[in-house]
């Protein structure tokens, strides 16, 4: 009987398990690193929000402190979103007839909920606590970045496990002086002349900050 | 007649042929059911599986191909899932921001859960308006802090998705004015007639307000028949106040002060919430401690084995109708003129004159109790004998019953009357307020036959239930944490209830529409509340107000003791009942079927026998011997032309001849939970015998009926006859402990690992050892084997803390039972009387955990404060870890457990736990949750975890207090105190695992005199 496949067949057999072997491998790599990309992660990816709120202009253009808005930051695991109550504090007396504000406004006068996107979304199984972060000394410029120059609110960071656990193994690299945790654009050398390390040396003795990363610590 | 009980149950078992295993078997070793007993083939494969029947049959045997294209479409699968991306959420801030709330952190309110025999104080957790979780109220007498399984369940209750949805005239919907239309229209032709044709029937009214607009009701509608009905009452205990003291009084009982204990059948530790207070007293007379072993003694007498039998030092299985017997033996050994019953048993009287002996040498430090099932004569007899003793005035006091309007008559009476009166055509008018006679009713009344003879019916209840589908009009009720009311306490103290939601079914309160009653339909229930109390107390109100709702109890309104001058027993002792009695009891679970569609109170293994979903005909081993019958047989019980059928439990320690089934089970119209679970056994109670009936007969009927008992459920080791050596449970007596406390030590712990100071004392230095990081605190548990009575209420309350699924009796029956923490119930002696022992076991943290090894994907690690710890996320399912844990704690997610559609479910789960899906190990965390808050609150203030400041869900709702939790690398802390006891031991520790979670061992306080007897 005749032979069915020709002998290059068999190099081109060879050729092909290493072939798929690299392809397979191409493409887990491929997927691996597609997780980390900002298609997945919607990292530096801008939200469109119901009223498009600026923080570029509310807290690099007035000056507004992150509290005055994110009220329960230092005493609750959410940091908190502000009732349309707290938008209507100034906006009962300034732009009081803005268009763009007017979903603000109905809110109030309906008493419904503004329902904004969610930018910062950590997984279900994961509890983050504001609360203890801000009295450890962590700044939300660490994780949020520079959230005065965004008109629009993005995620600077990927919020991955990976990324989380990079602190909790060195936090002295972010920490700095509790009262310094609201600032935007902080820098330890300009401010103090002295380096991070030097700092976060310091405060990691100081704040008795611990590098816990047992599992229960954020999954429970 | 008190029958001498047969000498060898074995012989007669072996003779009826029921259960030929048990020859020759005398059950030295403790035993948890009689197939363990007997050791037959299928309780040994039940054994030596994990999960009994686990692996389900596949049809065919699978093909090759078959199982690599399955493998492969999963591996596709698999990837596909982390591909993912999460979806977009929304985040919707209030508009305006109500007082004091900051989301994420709960609020505390206090409020009380009413109830016929006296409510108990909670405070309950709100998490942005959703009432999440119930604790005690240690401010109030009743709860001093802890709860029952009932307070526990009531959460869910409130969330019981079948709960009726809308006002509704023959089923169709209407509006709340429409209902108040014809109900005025109704009133009218009623007031006319002074209310000549209108009947009320409610439950006994524990809420002052209520009776105060009742009596204004009674005012306008002068004749109107006001009911008050409860299916567990008390009339037996009136009736027999009445015959005592000429009045209607209760007993307060201070179990604190007594030194002996004596239970006529009653089940005071574990009947219902006024229990909780009880087991709170007499704990911490029964804490053996290294220097401090003046236990008290706890005799009981009763028919099937409770809670509170569990706890007796001795207890004596008698039938019900002989208790009246022994309880006049009693009496005249303590000099009291009674007659008794010519009937005798040796075993009976020595056992009565030991007990007699015993109470008198304790006269004013004694207590004698009976339960509300027993007759009249036996509480007169009760009452005679703590006169006698002298403990009137010293362990007992009177006080008036805990009703707000006196009730004239026994309610068994007035619900006969009223029943008669609708059958005559007298009552035209019928209003029920959150009752459901057409279910539990005595049988020969034949309550909902009478309904159909009344032309206007309108019933208020939480579901649309027996009585509501009978009835032409249907109001939902509120649920008492949605509504506005006051509750008095046992001890007379009045809490206000107020409500921690709006009505989630627009439901109504009795408050509300006794007022449209009234025609004052405009007034709210918080003003009714607040009338009510106003008059009351008028002076600084509103301070006093705002203080009463915060501390939950209003001062100043216990009731006084009751002075009172004692008749003496005259009445005769009642003739023998002959042959098989039958007793009516509340269900330990789902009490009286209010609970039927509670499915964590379901799922909730009943103390003594550990069955869930169901009730059964609980009948002695010697019975069962006798008539043929085994676990799971179907039979007929007939007594009085009437009869039901359910399926047999043989019960180790029921007396002979006396047949137990609870009532609550067998409704129609309970709910997707209840419905059609159990049998109903209020048909064969009647009015003439609410309790107890004689002369019953049962007749196999040659089915069989699966039951879903948990008792079996866990071994701790195929080599059981090791295991039992080593001695899971370990038990000594008061003597011999206080002799030489360390004998624990010396017998049974350690002797082959050659050290004595184990690691308890050196937890640092051994952890250190074991490589790990070493956490600033160590936490641990020790649980008193000698103060848990098994009441249930940690178990709940863990299911509610750590959401924790109901999975159904088809999967119990599986062993799948998803409990963090259950409750072992132990057998110790001859099969006819063993003696009860409870041991209840959570995860036990091992420092050397050999679940934690065995994890091919690290989902199970330890934390360096020593927890045992479960990421979900990272569990894949292979249940490795629980095949390698000894003590079986560990509780897989075979199916999709968790409820993630009802919308009203998803209010009650804890934001702090994550609900978890299928496929994933779980397991009890030390309630992780409320470490990691404590710990943040702490490091934010600056300082250390303070001493107590962590409580467990199990430990904050249990009422002896059994369960001590905390940090034992503190030497000074209360949990490393216990842990220095000479009794403290530690689970099957001979494997090393090291366990963070021991035991103090269970310390009985036998008396010597009654030597031999109960094994005789």
């Amino acid at each position: 009987m005749a032979q069915i496949f020709h002998p290059s067949f068999n190099t081109l057999s060879k050729a092909s398990v290493v072939a798929a072997v690299l392809l397979l491998g191409s493409v887990g790599l491929a997927t691996l690193h597609a997780n980390r990309t900002s298609i997945v992660t919607d990292v530096e990816v801008p939200k469109i929000q119901p009223v498009p709120f600026s923080h570029d202009h509310h807290v690099g253009g007035l000056g507004i402190d992150c509290r005055y808005c994110h009220a329960s930051v230092e005493e609750a695991a959410s940091a908190g979103l502000p009732s349309t109550k707290t938008c209507m504090s100034c906006h009962s007396q300034i732009w009081t007839n803005a268009e763009m504000l007017e979903p603000v406004r109905a809110s109030y006068r309906d008493d419904t909920s503004i329902e904004w996107i969610r930018v910062h979304d950590l997984p279900e199984f994961v509890y983050f606590n504001h609360s203890i972060h801000v009295a450890k000394g962590i700044g939300c410029e660490s994780c949020h970045g520079r959230v005065d120059q965004m008109p629009l609110m993005w995620k600077k960071e990927t919020l991955n496990m990976e990324w989380c656990l990079a602190c909790h193994r060195a936090p002295e690299k972010f920490l700095r002086p509790r009262s310094k945790v609201f600032e935007m654009g902080w820098d330890p050398q300009k401010a103090l002349g002295k380096s991070q390390a030097e700092l976060g040396a310091e405060l990691k003795a100081e704040y008795q900050v611990q590098s816990l990363t047992n599992c229960s610590i954020c999954h429970r | 007649m008190i029958e001498e009980q047969p000498t060898s149950t074995l012989s007669a078992a072996r003779d009826g042929g029921a259960l030929p295993e048990l020859a020759g078997k005398s059950g030295p070793e403790f035993w948890r059911s009689l197939e363990e007993l007997s050791g037959t083939e299928r309780f040994q494969d039940f054994l030596r599986r994990e999960y009994p029947d686990q692996a389900e049959k596949l049809l065919s045997e699978p093909e090759r191909r078959t199982v690599l294209k399955l493998m492969g479409a999963s591996l596709g699968l698999a990837g596909l899932a982390a591909c993912t991306k999460q979806p977009e959420e929304r985040i919707l801030p209030y508009a305006k921001n109500p007082e004091s709330t900051t989301p994420g952190v709960p609020l505390y309110f206090a409020t009380a859960m009413p109830w016929a025999r006296g409510s108990i104080g909670l405070l309950v957790e709100n998490h942005q308006g959703r009432p999440t979780k119930i604790e005690g109220n240690p401010d109030h007498p009743a709860s001093k802090g802890a709860t029952d399984a009932f307070a526990q369940a009531a959460v869910l209750e409130l969330y019981d998705p079948d709960r009726s949805t809308a006002i509704t005239k023959r089923g169709r919907t209407q509006t709340y004015d429409e209902f108040l239309t014809e109900l005025r229209a109704e009133l009218n032709v009623q007031g006319a007639r002074q209310g000549a044709g209108l009947a009320i029937v409610l439950p006994t009214i524990v809420s002052p307000t209520l009776a105060r607009q009742i009596r204004e009701l009674r005012a306008a509608y002068p004749q109107a028949r006001i009911v008050q009905w409860d299916a567990i009452h008390r009339d037996e205990a009136r009736a027999g106040a009445l015959a005592a003291f000429g009045k209607d009084v209760v007993p307060a009982r201070a179990y604190d002060k007594a030194r002996v204990v004596l239970a006529l059948d009653d089940d005071f530790l574990g009947g219902g919430p006024e229990a909780v207070r009880a087991a709170r007293d007499f704990a911490p007379t029964r804490r053996a401690r290294k220097g401090r072993t003046d236990l008290s003694r706890l005799y009981v007498v009763e028919s099937a084995p409770s809670v509170t039998g569990t706890m007796a030092d001795h207890r004596l299985p008698l039938r019900a109708a002989d208790v009246e017997d022994c309880a006049r033996r009693l009496a005249q050994r303590l000099g009291l003129d009674v007659k008794t019953g010519e009937a005798t048993s040796a075993k009976v009287d020595r056992w009565v004159d030991a007990v007699a002996k015993d109470l008198q040498a304790n006269a004013g430090a004694s207590i004698v109790t009976t339960g509300d099932w027993q007759p009249a004569a036996v509480h007169h007899l009760v009452a005679a004998i703590n006169d006698k003793l002298g403990n009137v005035g010293k362990t007992v006091r009177y006080m008036p019953p805990v009703d707000c309007l006196p009730q004239e008559r026994g309610q068994i009476e007035a619900l006969r009357e009223l029943a008669a009166d609708m059958q005559a055509g007298k009552v035209e008018a019928l209003v029920l307020l959150g009752v459901n006679p057409a279910y539990d009713a005595p049988a020969d009344l034949d309550f909902a036959a009478a309904l159909s003879k009344v032309p206007f019916k309108a019933h208020s209840g939480l579901h649309l239930d027996e009585t509501g589908i009978v009835c032409e009009w249907h109001v939902p009720a509120a649920h008492f944490l949605e509504s506005w009311g006051d509750a008095r306490a046992a001890d007379g103290t009045v809490t206000i209830v107020q409500p921690l939601i709006l009505p989630l079914r627009g439901g109504k309160s009795a408050i509300e529409l006794v007022n449209a009653m009234l025609g004052k339909g405009g007034e709210s229930a918080y003003e009714a509340v607040r009338a009510t109390w106003q008059a009351e107390k008028p002076e600084a109100f509103e301070a006093n107000w705002r203080r009463w709702l915060h501390d939950g109890v209003v001062p100043g309104t216990a009731a006084a003791t009751v002075a009172t001058t004692l008749k003496a027993v005259r009445s005769e002792p009642r003739p023998a009942a002959a042959g098989i009695e039958v007793l009516f009891r509340p269900d330990p679970t789902i009490w009286d079927g209010r609970f039927a569609n509670n499915g964590w109170l379901q799922e909730l293994p009943k103390p003594a026998t550990k069955i869930t979903w169901d009730n059964t005909v609980q009948l002695a081993p010697a019975l069962a011997a006798r008539l043929g019958l085994a676990t799971g047989d179907v039979v007929e019980v007939a007594v009085g032309g009437r009869s039901v059928r359910g399926p047999v439990w043989v019960s180790p320690g029921q007396a002979d001849s006396s047949v137990t089934l609870h009532v609550g089970y067998g409704r129609k119209r309970a709910g997707h939970v209840g419905s059609a679970a159990g049998f109903d056994a209020f048909a064969l109670r009647t009015s003439g015998a609410a309790w107890m009936v004689a002369g019953a007969s049962i007749h196999k009927t040659g089915e069989t009926f699966a039951i879903a008992s948990t008792q079996e459920h866990v071994d701790y080791d195929i080599v059981q006859t090791e295991v039992k050596k080593r001695q899971i449970l370990r038990v000594r007596t008061v003597d011999r402990f206080a002799a030489d406390p360390h004998s624990l030590d010396v017998e049974d712990r350690h002797h082959h690992l050659g050290e004595t100071d184990f690691y308890k004392k050196a937890v640092q230095r051994e952890i250190a050892t074991m490589g790990r990081p070493v956490g600033e605190h160590q936490w641990g548990m020790v649980i008193d084997l000698n103060a848990c009575t098994a009441c249930g209420a940690c178990v709940t309350a863990c299911q509610a803390e750590n959401n924790i699924a109901v999975v159904g009796k088809d999967q119990v029956l599986r062993g799948r039972e998803m409990h963090w923490i259950r409750i072992d119930r132990y057998f110790d002696g001859p099969v006819d009387n063993p003696r009860l022992l409870n041991q209840p076991v959570p995860c036990m943290h091992c420092e050397n955990a050999p679940c934690e090894v065995v994890c091919p994907v690290g989902a199970t690690q330890h934390s360096p404060e020593g927890l045992n710890e479960m990421a979900y996320n990272r569990c894949v399912g292979t249940r490795y870890c629980s095949n390698n844990c000894p003590y079986k704690v560990r509780r897989f997610n075979f199916m999709l457990y968790s409820d993630y559609v009802t919308e009203t479910l998803k209010l009650q789960r804890n934001p702090d736990v994550t609900v978890r899906s299928r496929g994933v190990m779980e397991k009890c965390t030390y309630c992780v949750q409320r470490i990691n808050h404590t710990r943040i609150t702490a490091k934010r203030e600056g300082r250390k975890i303070r001493e107590g400041e962590i409580v467990t869900a199990c430990q904050q709702a249990c009422p002896t207090e059994a369960i001590v939790f905390g940090d034992v690398a503190d030497q000074k802390s209360a949990v490393s105190r216990l842990r220095e006891e000479p009794h403290e031991y530690g689970l099957i520790e001979e494997y090393n695992t090291k366990p963070r979670t021991t035991y103090l061992a269970k310390i009985r306080n036998p008396n010597p005199d009654l030597a031999g007897l109960e094994s005789a």
